[in-house]
């Protein structure tokens, strides 16, 4: 068999059999993976580089070397074929693919360009303030009713869909069907399971009413949508390009923040003494949300598929096949970081994986930092102290890390 | 063929991330008269930065030049860069010094890659490529051809024997008019254009003369129509240094040395100031940083020239002095 080196250059080994292949029966999908995937997630590390899941037939990679390069890899790992399960070479997708998300290079070229500018933190400087000062008014109002609440409702929720849908520029009316939306489309990247039968029925209404949303004549004139619409206008993307850009925004930006946000809330909640450290240095609002990105991996999963046999160890991913990478399990990967479980603001938690790496990096990494920033700083300048109040109830999703409710007790300056 | 997934680029524990910033060069070939090819890998056999057609690099010349060079390679094999280069008399030695000094497994510093010529979708693409313009064009037809676009490029140069890729783009057939000056007189621009027309897009690049011909017979065209890249000449500001450097964190009230092997951002993560990042190689922005004095060597992806002028921010995870202070807002 030949292999190339990382140099390129061709040397010949003997390949052998693939016997030793780990596998997993398991289903990373199931309710009780879902609930806690950290026993499972260790498993599969422990186990090899790759291990085969062979309920669904795909290799999956846990440890943070593996996923780290096959994210970068885009070469050897194509998107185009559909980041979840689902194989576009044979499985016709339920919407039409993202040109972000579900595209590879060159076609991925322009509307990733584009939305890196529109995204970018050179652009974001003008939300700043206004940013800030809406957080400062949630919290106010917030606290103003009392010292307990859900956190998830009352802050991670309500917070970005605050901000974010007017920064798109969409119409106020209709915006309840954002969370339900991106509910199922993280969902969907999974298996046809009982969480993609609940959101069935309402695929249609939904995905009429969210492309409805990217149309230019709906969209204020001053959004991320009117300049996605503009980069059309100079030929940056095509017109029919256009409202798909716009549904990138729809689909990817508002639960991954609320279930970000909630993370990092029920990580200071049940870590009291890192509540103390943000409140003793603000500053370290930025390095605590990426900690929490880290240490909770709201994105759990993502997937691709092998455009050419890979070597990956001592085992072979055949061509065409889908590759499950474990974002969540690479972040608590102790071969990478030291007391992996431990949410630590002292950490440096950059190069975590939660965000994905490469080309597809979350192009709306930004944004999430700047929602955090504001929300964490609004709160730090008059929240004493901030506990778990109750048991917190997790939201299962077939891609997200997600809570249903984290009850809270706060003490106010 | 079976390919090895192989290792992590600069983002695992204890990682030098600088290491896509300096280059070793692993080929010098001649294509054509006066021109040739540089290949450019990572010392430690690591991926490159991604790239798109159009995008440039900044290379660092071990003289302390700075020129700017399209890359003109193959984006699926992400551990080389090639350029070309042509000898330019009038240049200030930039080229010169490649043609004449540089040797293979030597280390250039590179900053990049950026991109202000990017290929946008078309259904239909016109290139005018003149002399060593050709080498942003080279990946662009490529990509074009693969989107199965309908494409067709115009090539002039002086003498046919300093035209480089002539045989890389044999395989194109006539989709490629080559034109010769001293055996087929001028472009014929108004010809190979046609009239305006929606739906095309007209990339160019070449020499001043050539561009300004281009935008002549486009100037009745749709808005956007026409994309050009000028070619810049060797970059102004002072030399890169190799030798430490200060910064001066202005908030912390702290002045910390960043030596040639270590980057500002680990030099100041040593001092106890943590900076988010995240990419570690330019690419991200995560780690954007406020200049309040000083001059940065910028390497990364994101600042376009103007961005770089304006010499208010910097990527610390890539990015170095030509000064020998740095004041940051850190």
């Amino acid at each position: 068999v030949t292999t190339l080196d990382r140099e390129g250059a061709a040397v010949t080994a003997t390949l052998g059999t693939d016997t030793s292949l780990p596998t997993n029966d398991a289903d990373p999908f199931g309710h009780d993976v879902l609930e806690d995937p950290l026993p499972f997630h260790a498993a599969l590390r422990d186990a090899g580089p790759v291990v085969h899941m062979t309920r669904h037939d795909v290799y999956a990679f846990a440890r943070y070397e593996q996923v780290h390069a096959s994210l970068v890899n885009w070469q050897y790992f194509q998107s185009a074929a559909g980041v979840g399960l689902s194989n576009f070479r044979y499985e016709k997708p339920w919407r039409p693919p993202s040109l972000l998300l579900e595209a590879d290079p060159p076609g991925h070229d322009a509307p990733r360009r584009v939305l890196s500018r529109v995204l970018g933190p050179r652009a974001l400087r003008r939300l700043r303030e206004g940013w800030f000062a809406d957080a400062e008014a949630l919290v106010d109002q917030v606290l103003a009713a009392g010292p307990e609440f859900d956190a998830v409702g009352a802050l991670a929720e309500a917070f970005p869909l605050r901000v974010f849908p007017d920064a798109v520029g969409i119409p106020q009316e209709g915006r309840e069907n954002l969370l339900p939306y991106g509910d199922h489309l993280f969902n969907a990247f999974g298996p046809s399971n009982d969480l993609v039968a609940k959101g069935a029925p309402r695929v249609p209404e939904l995905l009429a009413w969210v492309i409805g949303q990217c149309q230019r004549d709906v969209l204020t004139g001053d959004g991320f949508g009117a300049q996605i619409w503009a980069a059309s206008d100079r030929g940056d993307i095509t017109p029919e390009q256009a409202p798909l850009v716009v549904r990138s925004l729809l689909s990817a930006g508002v639960d991954t923040t609320v279930h970000a946000l909630s993370a990092v809330l029920y990580a200071f909640a049940s870590h009291p003494d890192q509540w103390q450290r943000l409140r003793a240095q603000p500053s370290l609002a930025r390095v605590a949300f990426d900690e929490a990105v880290r240490w909770e991996s709201p994105v759990q999963t993502f997937f691709r598929t092998a455009t050419t046999d890979v070597r990956v160890g001592d085992h072979v991913v055949p061509d065409g096949k889908k590759i499950l990478m474990f974002l969540g399990a690479a972040n608590r990967d102790p071969r990478r970081w030291d007391d992996p479980d431990r949410f630590d603001l002292s950490r440096d938690p950059s190069g975590h994986v939660g965000f994905g790496m490469g080309l597809h990096q979350c192009v709306g990494q930004h944004v999430a930092r700047l929602e955090a920033e504001a929300l964490l700083g609004a709160l730090v300048r008059r929240v004493r102290t901030i506990e778990l109040a109750g048991p917190a109830k997790r939201h299962h999703n077939n891609t997200l890390r997600a809570w249903d409710s984290i009850p809270v007790r706060i003490e106010r300056d | 063929v079976v390919h090895t997934l192989t290792g992590v680029v600069g983002t695992e524990r204890g990682a030098v991330s600088a290491d896509v910033a300096m280059l070793r060069v692993t080929g010098k070939t001649p294509v054509a008269d006066d021109v040739l090819t540089l290949e450019l890998a990572s010392p430690s056999g690591l991926r490159l930065r991604d790239w798109a057609p159009g995008a440039h690099i900044d290379l660092v010349l071990p003289n302390g030049m700075t020129r700017q060079y399209s890359l003109c390679g193959d984006r699926w094999d992400p551990f080389t860069y090639r350029v070309g280069v042509l000898r330019e008399e009038a240049g200030r030695g930039g080229s010169a010094f490649v043609h004449e000094e540089l040797r293979v497994g030597d280390l250039v510093g590179v900053g990049g890659p950026r991109n202000n010529f990017a290929l946008v979708p078309s259904e239909q693409y016109l290139f005018v490529a003149g002399g060593i313009g050709i080498t942003p064009l080279l990946p662009m037809v490529r990509t074009a051809d693969l989107l199965g676009a309908d494409w067709r490029l115009l090539y002039g140069g002086r003498r046919r024997a300093h035209m480089a890729f002539r045989d890389e783009l044999a395989e194109f057939g006539d989709r490629v008019q080559v034109v010769p000056q001293d055996e087929c007189g001028l472009l014929d621009l108004p010809a190979f254009l046609g009239t305006p027309r929606p739906g095309v897009k007209v990339y160019a690049c070449g020499p001043a003369p050539l561009l300004a011909a281009v935008e002549a017979v486009c100037s009745d065209w749709p808005p956007h129509a026409l994309r050009t890249e000028r070619f810049v000449a060797d970059e102004l500001g002072g030399p890169v240094r190799t030798a430490p450097f200060e910064v001066e964190l202005a908030r912390t009230g702290r002045t910390v040395v960043v030596p040639p092997q270590k980057t500002v951002l680990e030099a100041v993560g040593d001092a106890g100031v943590e900076v988010l990042s995240s990419c570690r190689q330019g690419i991200c922005g995560t780690c954007e940083t406020t200049v309040l004095g000083g001059e940065p060597d910028h390497r990364d992806t994101l600042l376009d020239d103007a961005e770089r002028q304006a010499n208010d921010c910097m990527f610390i995870c890539v990015s170095r002095a030509r000064t020998d202070r740095l004041v940051l807002d850190l």
